[in-house]
């Protein structure tokens, strides 16, 4: 049996896709801005909640306080993870789709028209020079581990509390989402067209071989760390404010 | 009206030529483990004569039977019934990207210009033609293409932005990331690259989620690509040394 159905010329959002592809978009939208708000107001709406005792929000981290800048610390740090993130390979494809409907999803119809230049004009062409904000996040990464560190001593006194598990698995996240960067796979070897050419080309192999396999998770370690970067803040806010008591070995910590 | 025996279920296939098209439904009467393209064969050999639909092997490798099923760009051969919704009728779409010849057969010719633009695989003059499998692996990735163009088909730069001048298409960006990484080739292909528009994609990976051979395009070929071309051309270290190198 037959039977003609006319078939019009799908506009905006249009797709003959059945499932929820909605729903992703979506959830990256809620979950971006939702991270974007906080960490603007922790940041700049400071009111010296981001330290007590050993534990510095990740946020801060390092500490940066001058007298010329009347300013928030943080707005000294943040600018590159901000730039880190905006750049990132994942997070272009993510916020392309979820913020711009460009495309909002596969096979669905976003913005049409032949005016189009992608990231191939500036300013977004900035987008392509991912690798400097990689290289100052790798620095800040150390600073991080340096962070997590220094929690478990507390004035001369070895322990540990809640918040130094939690700032520990921080810098472990963000280092596991650092490291499966797609600008450092290319540099420490993606580069090279023969990696057995020199002993050197074999060592940044294996080396390539293993970001390669974290950058496989890229997606993962992205939401991860950033999800928990913003607890840990929101943790070490909560205690320095008073509203959590850390559990912890130290006899003499601070209680706000 | 007849119905076969069996499990029934509604099929509806664009029909049509040129811009002129509409769906046509079809009861069917299916069988465990058919695909989508049994069914459209089995809708052109017993209801649809007419019906035209390019297909060649049935088994994932030729790439010829692209099209769009439920919305989502597929091979029909590689599309099993029975991970789709059958209470609702399985529509079939040919690829959108293309211009249609008739019903399911889109013209695909533009990329078969395009490719040829490319320059070949071009050796050193005194390459010795051995290298290890570490070397190559990169490369055969990108080999593993089939050339069913669902990427080119999906890829919203073509599909919605109609940059076939500007832009090659990730199939393209694909076969050139296995030229520009194959440790043999000679040629100096970045500035090309740059000019077939890499910079238009901003990596939404659709080319990569419908890719019927898990080819990376996006992670392996497109943005390695990206990369290369910032070394090349845009690198600060580059801009900053470029006085004291020797041309």
């Amino acid at each position: 049996m037959e039977q003609n159905i006319a078939v019009g010329k799908q506009g905006w959002l249009g797709t003959a896709r059945r499932d929820t592809w909605w729903v992703e978009p979506l959830l990256i939208l809620v979950g971006l801005s939702a991270f974007g708000i906080y960490s603007t107001y922790s940041a700049v709406f400071w009111d010296y909640h981001f330290e007590i005792g050993p534990y510095l929000s990740p946020f801060y981290e390092p500490l940066l306080v001058f007298d010329w800048w009347p300013f928030s610390p943080a707005i000294l740090i943040l600018w590159i993870p901000l730039g880190f993130r905006t750049t990132c390979y994942y997070y272009r494809g993510a916020y392309w789709r979820s913020f711009f409907a460009n495309p909002p999803a596969c096979a669905v119809t976003g913005w049409e028209g032949k005016n189009y230049a992608g990231e191939a004009k500036f300013p977004i062409f900035v987008l392509n020079f991912h690798r400097y904000f990689m290289y100052a996040a790798l620095l800040l990464n150390v600073m991080l581990w340096v962070g997590a560190v220094r929690s478990y001593w507390w004035q001369g006194e070895l322990g540990i509390g809640l918040g130094s598990i939690i700032l520990t698995i921080n810098a472990f996240l963000l280092m596991m989402y650092s490291l499966g960067c797609h600008s450092l796979r290319h540099l420490v070897g993606g580069k090279l067209d023969c990696f057995s050419c020199s002993s050197c080309a074999r060592t940044r192999k294996r080396i390539w071989d293993y970001i390669t396999r974290w950058n496989e998770h890229h997606k993962f370690w992205a939401w991860v760390s950033l999800i928990w970067v913003a607890f840990t803040d929101f943790y070490v806010r909560m205690v320095s404010s008073g509203v959590f008591n850390d559990p912890n070995t130290w006899s003499n910590f601070p209680r706000p | 009206m007849v119905q076969e025996e069996g499990r029934q279920i509604t099929v509806r296939i664009l029909r049509g030529e040129g811009v002129k098209t509409q769906e046509v439904e079809y009861q069917v009467a299916v069988e465990p483990g058919w695909v989508v393209l049994d069914v459209v064969l089995h809708i052109q050999a017993r209801m649809a004569p007419d019906l035209a639909v390019r297909w060649n092997c049935k088994a994932a490798k030729c790439g010829s039977c692209s099209a769009e099923v439920n919305g989502k760009p597929r091979l029909m051969c590689k599309t099993r019934l029975d991970d789709l919704d059958l209470t609702k009728p399985v529509v079939v779409h040919p690829i959108k990207t293309f211009p249609r010849i008739k019903d399911l057969v889109t013209d695909v010719s533009w990329n078969f210009e395009v490719n040829k633009k490319i320059q070949p695989f071009t050796p050193k003059k005194d390459a010795a033609f051995i290298y290890f499998q570490e070397d190559i692996d990169r490369v055969q990735e990108m080999r593993k293409c089939i050339e069913c163009f669902l990427c080119q088909n999906v890829c919203h730069v073509l599909r919605n932005r109609e940059q076939y001048q500007r832009f090659v298409g990730p199939r393209f960006f694909v076969r050139l990331a296995g030229l520009e990484m194959h440790p043999l080739d000679d040629a100096d292909r970045l500035k090309q690259i740059e000019e077939d528009g890499i910079f238009l994609c901003n990596i939404t990976k659709c080319c990569t989620h419908v890719c019927p051979e898990d080819i990376h395009i996006t992670d392996n070929a497109i943005i390695p690509l990206k990369e290369r071309v910032i070394d090349k051309s845009y690198s600060f270290w580059n801009w900053v040394l470029q006085p004291f190198s020797s041309k």
